[in-house]
């Protein structure tokens, strides 16, 4: 009876699978105008005011939609706001809203929307920007296409604040006087962007169909978009190989799989779409006490360091070595600073004079994967090359957040964003008042220089760009010179797709920015 | 004692164990280093203490730990698992959308691996010494062995991205407006892949067990009488060998139930299969404490009734065993 049940079963089952339709269906996504995009990890949400991980804002960068959007070099050019001036004394930045933009249930959108998004809602709600608004004093809507922003002293990078990850503005009329975090809208959200939400199957796809009624005509140039969660890098590999997925974001692939998946027929790869986040990677080195206090052990392990070699064999060649503390694509970069070629020799010499009797240093690699374990295993051989000690202790996500929160670490791996503004995204990690326990992503290492503090204070208060230029070309030199973080890559994330996508990337927060102004041309 | 009786006493039991293990797991998940408010304001980006304590005020985690578990078991006990920190939903439905995709990944593993293993154990000890018994001891042996990963990948190399047979990823084919039949056809052939990995590792440890137990038996003077009253040898092996040999099976089965329900992080992970597991693991991994919490809760209480309805399997199967 047992055998014959299986072999009913069996045969059942066989029947199943020859009747089914030929599952590379799958593959006919970009034919039809719909893109297959893979995400990991799956976003906890898509209301972008609430949320900004990763993969949030990579879904709801479709949704949602800021007041202006920047070109490569930083420009801003018109989202929601159709023209804006900045007033003589830079206090005064006034907005022009594009007329006829409604909200995915039909509303009308209007500056009110604005004020309550960014006066309300953000500076409770939105992580990164409430630190920024405190420059400012007040929000009018004094019509319904004008938005004013008052500002209590000029702040150099405000300009830069409005792209849909900073300053995402969301519906008041589902918003106000709710509690935010419980809000059911925040299931089903509701943005003026090009695309709608339509359905979220948890743990496997979300799906995003156009806003037929989208404010620039003739856009968006597909149909909809599905982002898959698939967890396995290997398995999101194998997923664009076998033809099941159209567009692999940045830092879906691991570097080593990038090499085979660019070489397939029909590939295009681009590191395009970062200018304005400028990941840049750095060991964190404890000032605080033992060996790495003494500047001439830090300056050690920046001769130590082979990061060309790194470069090119962790990250395969993407990227760039960083000379310092701002990154290339942020604004008022300077290469007038001490450069750390590899030098085994002058690392020695240095570790010598400074009397490093061969404590081991304790170092946290960044837990998010293969390439950056790799990357560790390097720094480790590195500085044992030249006598220093190392012990690679393995965390989680959470365990590595814990240790650089309290400050448990002697050397840490981290990358942070730079926001195209040293103001916003650089001087965070310098200066002695983000010395706080409580977050890895302020002045970890615990350097303090007061001449740094006054120039990085100097610089955000200055509207004149000139005049920015020097001041955060004086504070380069002085944070070269006294190495409180080792400066290592400036990290590239590439895109991989199927070359019959055109324009896929088109704004410095790259896909981030939404697929509006992706097309589809048949293969 | 009756069987209901007997169900009844020891899932009262079980009650005990499932409150000792929420308060256990309470304090165990919160010893690990990091908190949901910290996760969650790292991925933000945020630079500010002020916004970690804000998140934390919001989620009760400012609270003294024993007032937080005092109000954490309050609610239980009404059922109510709570909110997850990081989805701001009920715990529940979170649990409540993953556990069909749970089940039937497990379920047609368990079945399938159950009847596969005892029907090759089954076969190869009528056959011991032949050469189709060393070969399903030999690939019993190297599917217990081998790394279960390993051959998910394997199987998604050859069968998906080289042969394209089958569907390498996911649950379903999305985009297509499938009739429910079609629909079933795609689940299913989506199904085949990690179903199969899934079963191969306990359907060698079945066949291998259904094999050594049946061959005991098969030496016990019972079975020499009904071969010696001329019971046919089919019947013997089916009636009389199999059914003596199948509790230490049905014991394995059991643990094998009670497992089902909390996914296969593994084999989940590598078919992005929308399950239990994944859950749990993302839980893990995010410090999403009540979201973990119900999740090991809901667990525990279904090994707890597998275990009670494998206890009382035995005594259908063979009514000499006694239940206490």
């Amino acid at each position: 009876m047992l055998r014959r049940d299986f072999i009913k079963i069996a045969s059942a089952t066989t029947g199943l699978i020859a009747a089914g339709q030929p599952w590379t269906a799958f593959s006919q996504g970009v034919a039809n105008g719909v893109l297959n995009v893979a995400i990991n990890p799956e976003p906890p949400g898509l209301m972008l005011a609430l949320i900004q991980n990763g993969p949030t804002q990579l879904v709801a960068g479709n949704i949602y939609e800021g007041l202006l959007r920047y070109d490569a070099e930083l420009n801003p050019m018109p989202g929601l706001a159709a023209s804006w001036t900045i007033s003589e004394d830079a206090l005064t930045y006034s907005f022009k809203l594009k007329p006829g933009v409604t909200w995915h249930d039909g509303k009308p959108f209007s500056a009110d929307d604005v004020v309550f998004s960014v006066d309300k809602l953000l500076r409770e709600t939105h992580a990164r920007l409430r630190s920024s608004l405190v420059a400012v004093d007040s929000i009018t809507a004094p019509d319904a296409d004008t938005v004013i922003f008052k500002l209590k002293y000029p702040f150099g990078p405000f300009i830069g604040l409005f792209e849909v990850g900073t300053m995402p503005i969301v519906p008041k009329h589902l918003y106000d006087g709710t509690d935010y975090r419980t809000n059911p809208a925040n299931n089903t959200p509701i943005g003026t962007g090009p695309f709608k939400f339509k359905e979220w199957v948890k743990g496997s796809y979300i799906q995003l169909v156009r806003h037929e009624a989208y404010h620039e005509a003739g856009f968006p140039g597909i149909d909809g978009i599905y982002f898959h969660v698939i967890p396995d890098a290997a398995s999101r590999a194998a997923a664009y190989e076998s033809g099941k997925m159209d567009v692999m974001p940045g830092g879906t692939i691991e570097y080593f799989d990038i090499q085979r998946l660019k070489a397939l027929p029909k590939t295009d790869v681009t590191t395009k779409g970062w200018e304005f986040f400028g990941p840049h990677c750095w060991m964190w080195l404890n000032n605080r006490s033992g060996p790495l206090a003494d500047v001439r052990v830090r300056k050690a392990i920046m001769y130590a360091l082979d990061r060309e070699a790194m470069k090119n064999v962790a990250w395969y060649g993407f990227g760039k070595v960083a000379t310092g503390p701002f990154s290339t694509t942020t604004r008022f970069h300077s290469d007038d600073v001490t450069p750390y070629p590899h030098d085994k020799a002058k690392a020695k010499a240095l570790l010598a004079e400074a009397g490093y009797k061969g404590e081991t240093l304790r170092l946290l690699p960044l837990p998010y994967g293969e390439t950056w374990q790799r990357f560790a295993e390097m720094a480790r051989q590195n500085l044992a090359e030249v006598g220093i000690k190392v012990e690679l202790q393995a965390t989680d996500v959470a365990g590595w957040n814990e240790k650089l929160n309290n400050w448990d670490y002697d050397l840490a791996f981290t990358y942070l964003y730079q926001y195209g503004d040293p103001a916003l995204g650089v001087q965070r990690n310098y200066t002695t008042s983000n010395i706080q326990k409580g977050s890895p992503w302020n002045n970890v290492s615990g350097y303090s220089n007061p001449k740094v503090d006054e120039l990085f204070e100097r610089g955000a208060k200055e509207p004149n760009p000139t005049r920015r230029r020097a001041i955060y070309t004086e504070a380069q030199k002085i944070l070269v010179d006294e190495v409180p973080v080792a400066w290592l890559i400036e990290l590239e994330f590439p895109t991989i797709y199927r070359s019959n996508i055109q324009n896929l990337v088109n704004s410095a927060i790259g896909l981030n920015d939404g697929f509006a102004r992706a097309k589809v041309t048949k293969a | 004692m009756n069987r209901t009786r007997f169900a009844a006493r020891r899932l009262a039991q079980g009650l005990v164990a499932l409150l000792l293990i929420v308060v256990v797991n309470f304090f165990l998940i919160r010893a690990a280093p990091g908190d949901p408010a910290a996760v969650m304001a790292g991925e933000a980006g945020a630079g500010d203490a002020k916004f970690v304590a804000q998140l934390r005020q919001q989620f009760g985690l400012d609270k003294p730990m024993i007032e937080q578990l005092g109000l954490y078991l309050g609610h239980v006990a009404l059922l109510d698992l709570g909110q997850s920190y990081r989805q701001q939903r009920p715990v529940a439905d979170l649990i409540a959308e993953r556990v069909p995709a749970t089940l039937l990944l497990t379920g047609s593993a368990f079945v399938l691996s159950l009847l596969l293993g005892i029907t090759l154990g089954a076969w190869s000890s009528s056959r011991v010494g032949t050469w189709s018994d060393s070969l399903v001891t030999t690939v019993a042996l190297i599917f217990y062995a081998t790394p279960l990963f390993w051959v998910a990948l394997m199987a998604v190399l050859i069968l998906s991205i080289k042969l394209d047979w089958l569907p390498g990823f996911g649950m379903a084919t999305v985009g297509q407006n499938l009739s429910p039949l079609g629909h079933a056809i795609d689940v299913a052939q989506h199904l085949v892949l990690p179903a199969v990995t899934l079963a191969l590792f306990y359907m060698a440890i079945y066949a291998r067990m259904t094999r050594t137990s049946m061959l005991e038996v098969s030496r016990m003077d019972f079975v020499k009488t009904a071969r010696a009253k001329g019971v046919p040898r089919g019947r013997i092996w089916r009636v009389h060998i199999l059914r003596n040999a199948l509790l230490p099976i049905i014991t394995l089965a059991g643990i094998q139930a009670g497992q089902m329900v909390g996914g296969a992080i593994l084999t989940e992970t590598v078919f992005a299969w929308p399950g239990i597991g994944r859950l749990m693991f993302e839980a893990l991994l995010q410090r999403d404490y009540n979201l973990l919490l119900g999740l090991f809760l809901f667990t525990a209480a279904m090994v707890v009734l597998f275990n009670v309805l494998t206890d009382v399997i035995y005594t259908i199967v063979d009514p000499r065993i006694e239940l206490r």
